[in-house]
């Protein structure tokens, strides 16, 4: 069946750079000797450490527990020992520490017991999300968040439509496009797991048309599935950022997610094709998520291409092993060229959301002093989201917070394109993510004094009401009193009385 | 080696600012030739001036108000300014005239206001005007086009009456300045001449005035570089010529005896030169897409009023300043529909 595809507005045609790290297949990263694990390598939560110092581990057995909801546990890449839990930098852009636990490994790279699943029809959806929680699997896009929560519809929507996101619009990025070419069953054997799930009638694998051998191979896997009969592969153009979750639901279908709501709330549920391949191997093979394909590429690496890491790895040794020639000036990349962050050094660790590592950009943008905005209006051309970009800097840069809502700053994606076409040089995506802290500070803020108000009421009311009370109780008692008193002088009085005609009796 | 931006995105486009001024001066280069073909070659000594005088004054103000000169310098915006408003200007032009027009372009309009990309009203155009107004008869002084009369000013004698207001041979200017087209229509129209027999004098050429229609064609050739190099886009200069064509086919049509047709009034004055190089400058204009297209038609429309009915020959000028003005109104009332707003 084919369809017309729709469009969004502005983006860019990037050169896309892929073929440096797309010559080579897989490879697996080898083992090290040390592997340092975050608490939280996903959106919620932090999980819970749940080995202590000196304990033995198992390649695959679970050391941190998710925590409330939004959160899923962590487990041990390897076998080995536990010589730390503790502080230590993590990749992040502003270069934070945070808990980590710390494998030395064994080298025996020993399994747990791994229970197999040939026939996943006999599983509930309900055991199948849980089973994919316990397995620590996140968005392997680059986002992280928990995936079980976006299997679970709840009952209040209804799942028309799986959408496998296989676009990787991002120059550079080439561990999606990997994956479709190498493991295109491994992730037919998730998508059939998410469909199950969900429970969905449609599903497409969109894939972006500069990735012909990705295409083929995922059509030809899918062509032996009888099961996915309701799922086609999509071609879609090359555009940036086409692989954006709001963008690439605008092309497949033409529908809008409505701002600041769910992909949900149209029926709509996006996994990345990694995450899929990641589910199948959870619910099939009962791998707990330890590794992924990290894409290694830029002009400062020898052997660019995409390895298969286990999570934890020092990103130096990664880069090592590629044999890379890292310029301490240049930007060193964690993610794509367009939306990635600069890591603060390499002594980090490969954690769940390290799609790429890029060292070493082609014509990096030289960091000048910004002319003043001309109001050429080129970013508003190229927003996919048609915001007004000129006018949200304007408001950004006088911290005018109030007006950068109204000209929807929230709903800015950050992908970008704006920066990229100014002619003034000015990096717009730092002052909206500016206005955007600044703005969630404040709500805070309110948020916090409100409370206290609120607080500071209640306590004022409860104050009054018990002087009320208080006041009240006086006066009844005042009252009893009186009264009391007033009854004795009366008995008091009618004894006197009675006395007197006793008296006058006798 | 140079330093680099740490911060997303690490990739830009080949766009700059400064590219830009020189696209759009590189843009101007046919025009210019054929003015000096028509008039003389008084407009490069006005233009040579004009930008000497703009980058004095720029260095000045930015030393005043204490910002960096080089790249506010080189990023070309003065000269520009320079370039289009000596072009507007009559080709003979005194040097003061020329000093005082840029010396208030560039402190008032430009630097008062903030500088490059704070001005609300197009400089060249406030400096227009303002002449227009102190000095009407030195703003309204213009030569005939070659074709009309053998004039043959050269570069020295037309540097030595714009710095001493005399010809060579001691003669005042009126010995060979004449009316513009637009003049003369304006004025015979206005004593009940039928603009079919106005434009078969000899001022007048195939559809405007010999010259100017030239001139008109070869802005608009640059005007359409431009926007096939992505510097400017077409809903500014498309909207003015679609409006003007409009109203003055629609009055042509309506009137034949009080109106000129719709191609004099395209190739006319500063029709091309306003509808791809002023109107169009990205400060003062509107920058949503709707925007452009409502800001574009309001400056051909004020334009043809003000020609048809006002009291100036030509409209340009007041048009882009009056449009200037309503930018805020209208940026704010065309903002696009956001993502996800849309029902």
């Amino acid at each position: 069946m084919t369809q017309a595809l729709g469009s969004f507005p502005g983006g860019l045609v990037l050169s896309g750079q892929k073929k440096r790290s797309t010559q080579t297949p897989i490879r697996r990263m080898p083992l090290t000797k040390i592997l340092v694990l975050p608490l939280q390598q996903h959106i919620g939560e932090p999980a819970v450490a749940i080995v202590e110092i000196g304990e033995k581990v198992l390649k695959g057995q679970k050391i941190a527990a998710a925590e409330g909801h939004v959160s899923v546990g962590l487990h041990a890449p390897s076998s080995g020992t536990i010589t730390a839990v503790g502080e230590h930098p993590i990749p992040h852009p502003s270069g934070l520490s945070a808990t980590c636990i710390t494998i030395e490994t064994d080298g025996e790279d020993r399994w747990i017991d791994r229970q197999v699943n040939e026939d996943i029809s006999q599983l509930s959806s309900h055991e199948l999300r849980q089973r994919i929680r316990e397995a620590g699997i996140v968005g392997l896009g680059g986002a992280g968040f928990p995936s079980f929560i976006k299997l679970n519809p709840g009952i209040h929507h209804h799942v028309e439509t799986l959408i496998l996101n296989g676009a990787e619009c991002e120059p550079y990025i080439t561990c999606d496009d990997m994956i479709m070419r190498e493991r295109a069953q491994g992730i037919m054997d998730g998508i059939e797991v998410m469909q199950l799930a969900l429970n969905v009638k449609n599903c497409v694998i969109a894939i972006e048309d500069n990735k012909p051998e990705a295409i083929s191979a995922m059509e030809l896997a899918l062509a032996s599935r009888t099961q996915l009969k309701n799922t086609k592969v999509v071609v879609i153009p090359t555009r940036y950022p086409t692989g954006s979750e709001k963008q690439l639901i605008q092309v497949l279908t033409g529908k809008q997610v409505p701002s600041r709501g769910l992909t949900l709330d149209i029926g709509i549920v996006l996994h990345n094709v990694g995450t899929a391949y990641a589910v199948g191997r959870a619910i099939k093979h009962g791998e707990p998520l330890i590794s992924r394909i990290v894409t290694v590429t830029g002009k400062d690496v020898k052997h660019a291409g995409n390895f298969e890491t286990l999570f934890g790895t020092p990103i130096h040794e990664l880069l090592a092993f590629c044999e890379t020639k890292r310029q301490a000036e240049e930007p060193f990349i964690q993610g794509g060229p367009m939306m990635g962050y600069n890591l603060a050094g390499d002594n980090l660790p490969v954690t769940k959301t390290a799609n790429c590592i890029l060292v070493g950009v082609d014509d990096a943008t030289e960091s000048t002093t910004p002319l003043p905005c001309i109001r050429c209006g080129d970013c508003a051309d190229a927003c996919p989201v048609s915001l007004l970009p000129q006018q949200l800097y304007w408001h950004s840069r006088s911290k005018d917070l109030e007006k950068t809502r109204e000209y929807n700053l929230f709903d800015c994606i950050e992908c970008g394109c704006c920066s990229y076409v100014c002619p003034s040089q000015i990096p717009l995506v730092q002052y909206f993510r500016f206005a955007k802290t600044e703005t969630m500070n404040q709500e805070q803020e309110q948020q916090k004094s409100d409370h206290a108000r609120i607080r500071h009421d209640n306590r004022q009311e409860r104050q009054e009401r018990e002087r009320l009370e208080k006041a009240e109780k006086q006066r009844k008692r005042k009252a009893a009193l009186a009264a009391s008193k007033a009854a004795k002088a009366k008995k008091e009085a009618e004894a006197a009385a009675e006395t007197q005609t006793d008296k006058q009796e006798t | 080696m140079p330093l680099f931006r740490l911060s997303p995105p690490f990739l830009s486009g080949t766009s700059r600012v400064t590219l830009h001024m020189i696209q759009l001066l590189l843009a101007l280069v046919p025009a210019l030739i054929a003015m000096v073909f028509f008039f003389g070659p008084g407009v490069l000594v006005n233009i040579t001036l004009a930008i000497t005088v703009a980058l004095i004054a720029e260095a000045i103000m930015l030393k005043l108000r204490d910002r960096p000169l080089k790249p506010f310098l080189t990023d070309g915006s003065a000269i520009v300014t320079a370039v289009l408003f000596a072009m507007a200007i009559p080709p003979l032009a005194p040097w003061w005239l020329t000093t005082i027009g840029i010396l208030f372009a560039i402190i008032f309009a430009k630097h008062l206001f903030g500088g490059l990309g704070y001005n609300p009203f197009n400089p060249a155009m406030v400096a227009y005007v303002l002449l227009l107004l102190s000095f009407p008869l030195e703003m309204t002084t213009w030569l005939p086009a070659t074709g009309v009369t053998e004039n043959s000013l050269d570069l020295v004698s037309a540097f030595q009456f714009i710095f001493s207001g005399e010809l060579a041979n001691g003669a005042g200017i009126d010995t060979i300045s004449g009316a513009t087209p637009l003049d003369v229509m304006k004025t015979q129209v206005g004593l009940s001449e039928l603009p079919s027999y106005i434009i078969n004098q000899p001022l007048f050429g195939l559809f405007g005035g010999i010259g100017w229609e030239w001139i008109n064609i070869w802005f608009a050739i640059g005007g359409l570089f431009l926007i096939y190099r992505g510097v400017i886009s077409w809903h500014i200069p498309a909207a003015m010529i679609a409006a003007l064509l409009v109203i003055s086919t629609a009055t042509y049509l309506i009137a034949p005896e009080a109106a000129a047709s719709p191609l004099f009034h395209l190739l006319s004055g500063g029709t091309m030169i306003g509808a791809f190089f002023i109107a169009t400058d990205p400060v003062t204009a509107s920058t949503t897409l709707k925007g452009r297209l409502i800001f574009g038609a309001g400056v051909g429309l004020l334009t043809y009023i003000i020609r048809a009915w006002g009291g100036y020959p030509d409209g340009i000028a007041f048009a882009v300043l009056l449009m200037n003005m309503l930018v805020p109104l209208i940026d704010y009332y065309t903002q696009p529909k956001v993502y996800g707003t849309v029902k």
